[in-house]
């Protein structure tokens, strides 16, 4: 089977708060965690304004395109883009190799703020995302859909 | 890479469109994307050149329903078919948890086929995973042509592992649902499988 990432309540609980504290002390206005595959994992902020689930497929492969420049020159990644608007900015980097930090921010902050901001929480999400990664690993994590019967399967399609 | 989040109760799996340029694999997801109600899908990104030739990738989200109390949810990608895209295509088949092969049926297509068939292999092979065991469906688009090959001549070409096909005209919707069904039934087996 291919590999599975199994996000339970605690860490989502303490993804979270990392992403609303990231708001308020870098006076962003939205702030997402995505997994390098452009999966959302969490968000503070004002997330629902914009198609999150949209946001977090283009930055993946975003993040994915840029990663292949980066070898292409001999760098393992470039792990900060910028991408700056005439209203809004987004400051989007790699953390910890495996998921990427989101920051949308308008004039009420700065890039240096952000950058700032980001580097500190940056340290606590690839903590998190460590005990993630081995939780997901552990037998029972997926155990629940051993149940899966082929009539659950198929009353997803009717006819 | 399948994602369970328990937290908002939901399974992400992601299934990639793979064939030659020109074969149908952005027709398959319009079509889909035009006959599925809006409480089942999200926006669809094309990101393509202005002759709309497929540049990066195309993307739609659904959501087919729930399974054990969560809510399933496939994002369909498809890559960049012309030859010269090949770093890109790789990107997009990273953590992919199912595979759709469209095959076009023209007989003059057929090594096109035979190349982007050994082009994901090899990218497969490179991702860690194998051919011979990820959850895939071939396709054989564009049968309404009068120049398509025999169904026979184009499986025992394209599909020796005798992974379920089906025959299509992505134009016209013809095999595109049963398509999608049956990969996304084999991605959730293939959960179940390795559940421990």
């Amino acid at each position: 089977m291919t590999a599975t990432l199994v996000l339970y309540d605690d860490e989502f609980r303490r993804i979270t708060q990392v992403c609303d504290r990231l708001v308020r002390e870098a006076n962003a206005r939205i702030v997402y965690v995505i997994d390098k595959n452009g999966q959302l994992l969490a968000s503070g902020g004002d997330a629902d304004r914009v198609d999150s689930t949209s946001l977090a497929s283009l930055v993946a492969g975003e993040m994915a395109a840029t990663g292949g420049l980066a070898r292409l020159i001999g760098e393992n990644d470039f792990s900060v883009l910028f991408h700056e608007g005439v209203k809004e900015n987004l400051h989007i980097s790699l953390v910890g190799g495996r998921v990427i930090l989101v920051v949308l921010f308008d004039k009420r902050s700065s890039l240096g703020l952000v950058r700032l901001r980001v580097k500190k929480c940056a340290e606590e999400l690839v903590q998190i995302i460590d005990v993630l990664l081995q939780r997901s690993q552990m037998p029972g994590a997926t155990a629940q859909f051993a149940e899966i019967t082929d009539d659950d399967i198929d009353n997803l399609f009717p006819e | 890479m399948v994602t369970i989040n328990y937290a908002q109760r939901e399974i992400h799996c992601k299934i990639v469109y793979y064939g030659p340029g020109l074969c149908g694999k952005t027709t398959n997801l319009k079509f889909i994307y035009d006959k599925t109600s809006p409480k089942v899908k999200g926006r669809m990104i094309s990101l393509a050149t202005e002759a709309e030739r497929t540049l990066f990738f195309d993307f739609l989200p659904l959501s087919l329903g729930e399974i054990k109390g969560f809510r399933t949810r496939f994002h369909l990608y498809t890559v960049p078919g012309q030859v010269f895209y090949a770093a890109s295509r790789k990107l997009i088949l990273k953590n992919v948890d199912g595979v759709v092969f469209v095959a076009d049926s023209q007989v003059q297509r057929m090594e096109a086929n035979q190349e982007s068939l050994d082009d994901l292999k090899r990218n497969l092979r490179e991702e860690n995973l194998d051919i011979d065991s990820i959850p895939m469906v071939i396709q054989y688009n564009k049968r309404d042509l009068p120049n398509a090959a025999p169904t026979a001549e184009m499986s025992s070409l394209l599909n020796p592992w005798r992974r379920p096909e089906f025959l299509a005209t992505a134009t016209t919707g013809y095999g595109v649902f049963d398509t999608l069904k049956e990969i996304s039934k084999l991605v959730l087996q293939n959960i179940r499988k390795g559940a421990r």
